[in-house]
């Protein structure tokens, strides 16, 4: 048998496309508007779908009349969910769905339908848990060393109450899909990240095998972990095609998707956290509550203390909170943010109780992380970039005027091993190259990265690459969630190029007379190593394959990765943040963000600062404006808009500085996803900043004009 | 939306024919950024709808003697742009460029501006312009974080348009017309706090169409506008002020301070204005007026902040006043 093919990262050094920053490949398509969304198709014969929700949040359905709407000329399906009887938990839940010749007469026909509600008590808010009687649930406690003794012994103790609400993910491209059943056999474009398993959903509802169910979506507009099913609204959608015989395309409007789509749990905490003089955290004790909806909010409330978990007295409480609106859903690093945000709050309201720099106190306890080299370094740079030292002032910003500045920091982590992916790389005779795969390309890059490393293996450039993503016509690769996607990918792809390539060598070894581990593929030719001069192009070394093609397949089994190398996981980042506050209005300004992230073994540095970019952003929304907002007498959500659910605008977001963390020795630990964890710490590392320099902790985010305002009179009280 | 006419005249008598005597049968289409939001949500489902943009006579800006004549669909960027409004009435343009949207500026329109409807998020849910829910208003102990800090109910929107207070500053009138003739309102009066659900916001009636907007001469009263507003992308204000000093030498002759966005109509704040009135314009007498601007707020639950920012308003768009030549 022969030896295996060695799939190795070549040497960072002799890299020559990994590694370069590339722009990404569909950027001009993107931002051209010719690239076609899913929620863009239009297929020949279209219905409009659209969804009827319940106005109450508890109820529950005595009656439902939907013979008007049906009556509707133009309108071709109406279906049910929600029949009478049914318990209505939220507002904004589906109850009844229809399919129309046009947007307007589907709109009209949902007027039509006349349902009758037996309204129910409702809770909508958790903020107050003396308020939410039975609906909170104790989850039990933790209790690690001896926390009381350790307080009693304390040098300094610091408690705290802090907050940060439930979020919506606000997918620019809403949820949904267009679908056309036809017979047994379904074309379905949905917006997900899920593009090979979600046809499972689509198949089980209708009964018809998986394999009939055919999924296509080249670009989608965002997802953040919300876009994995194919929904209520995919399967009624399916349905209605297959009563109708016509393709039905059905996307949530904006208030539903901010509604229901689903959201990030709250966390609210009172934390109690000591320390020894020098800094040495010594004890942390947290009660925390949180809500994601109906269904409660289960928090990782062993994530607590933040990276410090080697605290070596522990005492953490969690309360779940069950309240009537939509479900939560996977954020971007779920957990993660909020409970940095209470941890990295509490440490630096500790840090200023002691006078103490934060960094030096956040430095001198890495030990308690699993990462302590990697933080270390990572701080260093971060507040070189920051210019921590020259900036950092003790808590309170002593000059005059009304504009404090101050600065903030904050740190995180996150898996991201590869997950499950097999990839089929074609080489044909005339010496193009297919790679194919079912993975999806979120905004994140996989295309260009993909790409990127066929080019590197076959020492092509990279436009001679045609990269098939985002069809389950390709082999299964996984769904993106927890950034696994790219130690997923790259390691496929990888090992699928090697494939092929070793098998053209196998065929231009025999022209060439050499043994087929002599070759290598460099600068567009297939030659001998040692010697370069005897090759041949990679054209003339394909018209050698005659009528065949060479296509192989390349698989990341995450169970042998680690052994194999190509990707790993764990990884570490820092952030800092540099604000202006105006004590006289409370308003918050960011100057600068700072950011050093690991992911490893960095393939293309310019979408990976792209991600961290987006992930600062999003930092900066969560701490100062973005905030799901709930009414609790008529029990819906205030502000499912794009202008009371507010997200910051490019003047808002201040300079940001990315520096990824490319070192030989992350590099050698392979590929590891980054979409979470560099969205981790901005948040917690902003509202530390306005700490910094208003003297004052506000203790719930979103940072408002109402809550500074409020922190720094309560100061003065 | 429910479905309607579409009327689209091009004149100022056609258009008047078309409208009718009771809201709901005619809706007046003006930049649309606000009217097909309404229709949408069904809070407005007019029988019909009448265009304005084409009617010629409604656009242009004329200076004059009279002072400034603003056609109702000329278009915030056209007035932001506009010379004589840059030097004579930098509050109305500061007002405008606070719209701080390029889309909304170029679709937008002055008379669009001062007869929007209120923002408030009970009004968009459909709850009614006073948001009652079984004879109560939802406002007090709902969240009333946008809502008005004047006025003391039983209507607690705040009135969004941004040029209402720099136009009332400003002693501005607007022309209202209709089948029958016409009448002139002073910008202070078009703006009303309504008392029940079936009375509105502003004076004009379901067969009107405001025309113009008319501004008397500046004659070197001093102006300007500071909004509060907690983003740079589109947001808006918290609170706002728009000043207007005449003065003789350092000495405030004359003052309008008119406060935007905390109640339900721009809200002339007298009480400044009398702090202000034959005093020097400096720290303290702006101080002063600030602290009098506020002195009647009456803060619901979750709104007390903006009593802080009005204050803020205040001073600054005095400071800012005080700074010009
Ligand atoms: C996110 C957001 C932020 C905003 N921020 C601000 C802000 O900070 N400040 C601010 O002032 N505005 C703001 N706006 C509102 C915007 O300025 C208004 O929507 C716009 O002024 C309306 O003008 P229009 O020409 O589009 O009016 P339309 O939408 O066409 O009409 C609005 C209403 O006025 C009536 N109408 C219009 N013209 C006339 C007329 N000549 N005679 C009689 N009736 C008429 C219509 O029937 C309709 O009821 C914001 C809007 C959004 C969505």
């Amino acid at each position: 048998m022969p030896d295996l093919p060695d799939y190795h990262w070549p040497p960072m050094g002799k890299r020559r496309v990994m590694g370069k920053p590339m722009n990404r490949l569909d950027g001009i398509a993107k931002s051209t508007g010719a690239a076609k969304y899913s929620s863009d198709r239009k297929p020949e014969g279209m219905l409009y779908g659209a969804l009827l929700t319940s106005p109450h949040a508890h109820a529950k359905v005595t009656s439902i009349d939907t013979s008007a709407a049906e009556k509707l000329s133009g309108v071709e399906a109406v279906r049910v969910v929600a029949k009478a009887g049914t318990e209505i938990q939220w507002a904004g839940a589906e109850v009844a769905f229809v399919a129309a010749r046009t947007e307007e007469i589907a709109e009209d026909a949902l007027r039509l339908i006349k349902v009758d509600y037996e309204v129910l008590p409702h809770l909508v808010n958790e903020e107050d848990l003396s308020k939410v009687g039975s609906r909170g649930r104790a989850v039990g406690e933790q209790v690690t060393g001896d926390p009381d003794k350790a307080f009693k012994e304390a040098d300094a103790v610091s408690e705290g109450h802090y907050g940060i609400p439930v979020l919506t993910h606000c997918c620019l491209e809403s949820h949904g899909q267009t679908i056309a059943v036809k017979g047994d056999h379904v074309e379905y474009y949905p917006s997900t990240q899920n593009v090979y398993g979600i046809a499972t959903d689509i198949g089980r509802a209708l009964n018809i095998p998986v394999s009939n169910v055919h999924v296509n979506m080249d670009y989608m507009g965002g997802g953040f972990g919300s876009k994995f099913p194919a929904d209520v609204w995919g399967v009624e959608a399916a349905k209605m095609s297959q009563s109708s015989g016509k393709p039905v395309r059905l996307f949530l409007d904006r208030a539903t998707e901010l509604t229901m789509a689903g959201n990030r749990p709250s966390v609210f905490a009172n934390v109690k956290v000591a320390a020894k003089r020098d800094g040495t955290i010594t004890s942390w004790q947290s009660q925390t509550w949180s809500t994601g909806g109906i269904g409660g909010g289960n928090l990782n409330a062993g994530l607590f203390p933040y990276v410090f978990t080697k605290v070596p007295n522990r005492r953490i409480n969690h309360t779940s909170v069950s309240i009537n609106a939509g479900g939560a859903r996977a954020w971007r690093a779920p957990n993660h943010p909020q409970v940095c945000f209470v941890t990295c709050s509490a440490l630096e309201d500790l840090a200023a109780k002691l006078n103490m720099d934060p960094l030096e106190m956040f430095l001198k306890n890495l030990d308690y992380t699993s990462r302590a080299d990697l933080y270390k370094f990572q701080f260093a740079k971060a507040a070189e970039l920051m210019e921590w030292k020259k900036n950092w002032h003790p808590r309170g910003d002593s000059g005059s005027g009304s504009v404090k500045r101050g600065l903030g920091l904050a740190l995180g982590t996150w898996g991201g091993a590869g997950h499950a992916s097999t990839c089929k790389t074609t080489i044909h005779p005339d010496a193009s190259v297919e790679v194919e795969l079912a993975t999806q390309d979120l905004g994140t890059g996989s295309r260009t990265m993909v790409a990127m490393i066929a080019a590197e293996t076959f020492g092509l450039p990279v436009s001679a690459i045609k990269v098939k993503i985002g069809d389950n016509s390709y082999p299964n690769s996984g769904g993106s969630g927890g950034s696994t996607t790219s130690g997923g990918i790259s390691s496929s792809t990888r090992k699928s190029t090697v494939n092929a390539l070793q098998k053209l060598f196998e065929v231009v070894a025999q022209s060439l007379n050499v043994p087929a581990d002599q070759l290598e593929a460099v600068d567009g030719r297939i030659r001998v190593k040692g010697n370069p001069d005897k090759g041949m192009s990679f054209q003339q070394a394909a018209q050698k394959l005659g009528v065949n093609s060479i296509s192989e397949m390349g698989e990341n089994n995450p169970r042998n990765a680690p052994k194999e190398g190509l990707n790993t996981g764990g990884t570490g980042g820092v952030q800092m943040a540099d604000v202006s506050v105006d004590i006289d209005t409370g308003i918050v300004k960011m100057n600068r963000m700072v950011a050093v992230q690991d992911c490893g073994l960095v393939v293309n540095p310019k979408t990976a600062e792209s991600q961290v970019f987006g992930a600062c952003i999003m930092s900066v929304c969560g701490a100062l404006y973005e905030e799901r907002i709930m009414d609790q007498q008529i029990g819906r959500v205030l502000n499912p808009d794009m202008e009371f659910y507010k997200l910051a605008g490019i003047g808002d977001v201040g300079e940001i500085i990315v520096h990824m963390d490319i070192r030989e020795e992350n590099d050698s630990r392979g590929v590891i996803g980054l979409g979470e964890p560099c969205a981790i710490g901005g948040l917690a590392a902003i509202a530390n900043a306005v700490a910094n320099a208003i003297g004052v902790r506000v203790p719930r985010v979103p940072l408002t004009p109402a809550r500074v305002l409020a922190a720094l009179e309560r100061r003065t009280a | 939306m429910q479905p309607f006419e579409y009327a689209n005249p091009s004149t100022l008598q056609e258009a008047l024919a078309l409208l009718g005597s009771r809201w709901g049968e005619a809706d007046v289409l003006a930049g649309g950024t606000d009217q097909i939001s309404l229709m949408k949500e069904f809070l407005h489902t007019p029988k019909r709808v009448v265009n304005i943009k084409g009617i010629k006579e409604l656009g242009g800006i004329h200076h004059s003697s009279q002072g400034l004549r603003i056609g109702a669909t000329v278009t915030f960027d056209e007035l932001a742009s506009n010379q004589a409004a840059h030097s004579e009435y930098p509050s109305l343009v500061q007002a405008v460029m606070g719209i701080s949207s390029p889309q909304m500026r170029n679709m937008g329109t002055v008379g669009g501006d001062l007869c929007q409807r209120p923002r408030c998020w009970y009004f968009r849910r459909g709850f009614g312009l006073l948001a009652m829910q079984n004879g109560k208003s939802l406002v007090p102990s709902g969240d009333n974080r946008y809502h008005a800090i004047f006025g003391g109910g039983p209507a607690y929107f705040v009135s969004p348009s941004s040029l209402g207070p720099a136009l009332v500053s400003l002693g501005a009138k607007v022309k209202l017309v209709s089948a029958s003739g016409s009448r002139t309102v002073a910008v202070e009066k078009f703006f009303v706090a309504p008392q029940n659900e079936s009375s509105r916001e502003t004076a004009l009636l379901p067969n009107e169409i405001l025309t113009e907007i008319e501004i008397p001469l500046a004659r070197g009263i001093k102006n300007a506008t500071y909004e509060v507003r907690q983003k740079e992308a589109l947001d808006w204000p918290l609170a706002a002020a728009s000043v207007a000093l005449s003065m003789k030498g350092n000495v405030v002759s004359k003052s309008w301070v008119v406060l935007g966005h905390v109640a339900p109509t721009p809200w002339p704040a007298t009480a400044a204005s009398q702090a202000l009135d034959g005093n020097p314009l400096n720290d303290e007498t702006i101080a002063k007026a600030a602290e009098a601007a506020v002195a009647g707020a009456q803060p619901l639950s979750e709104n007390g902040y903006k009593v802080q920012l009005t204050r803020v308003a205040v001073k600054r768009a005095l400071l800012e006043a005080s700074a010009k030549a």
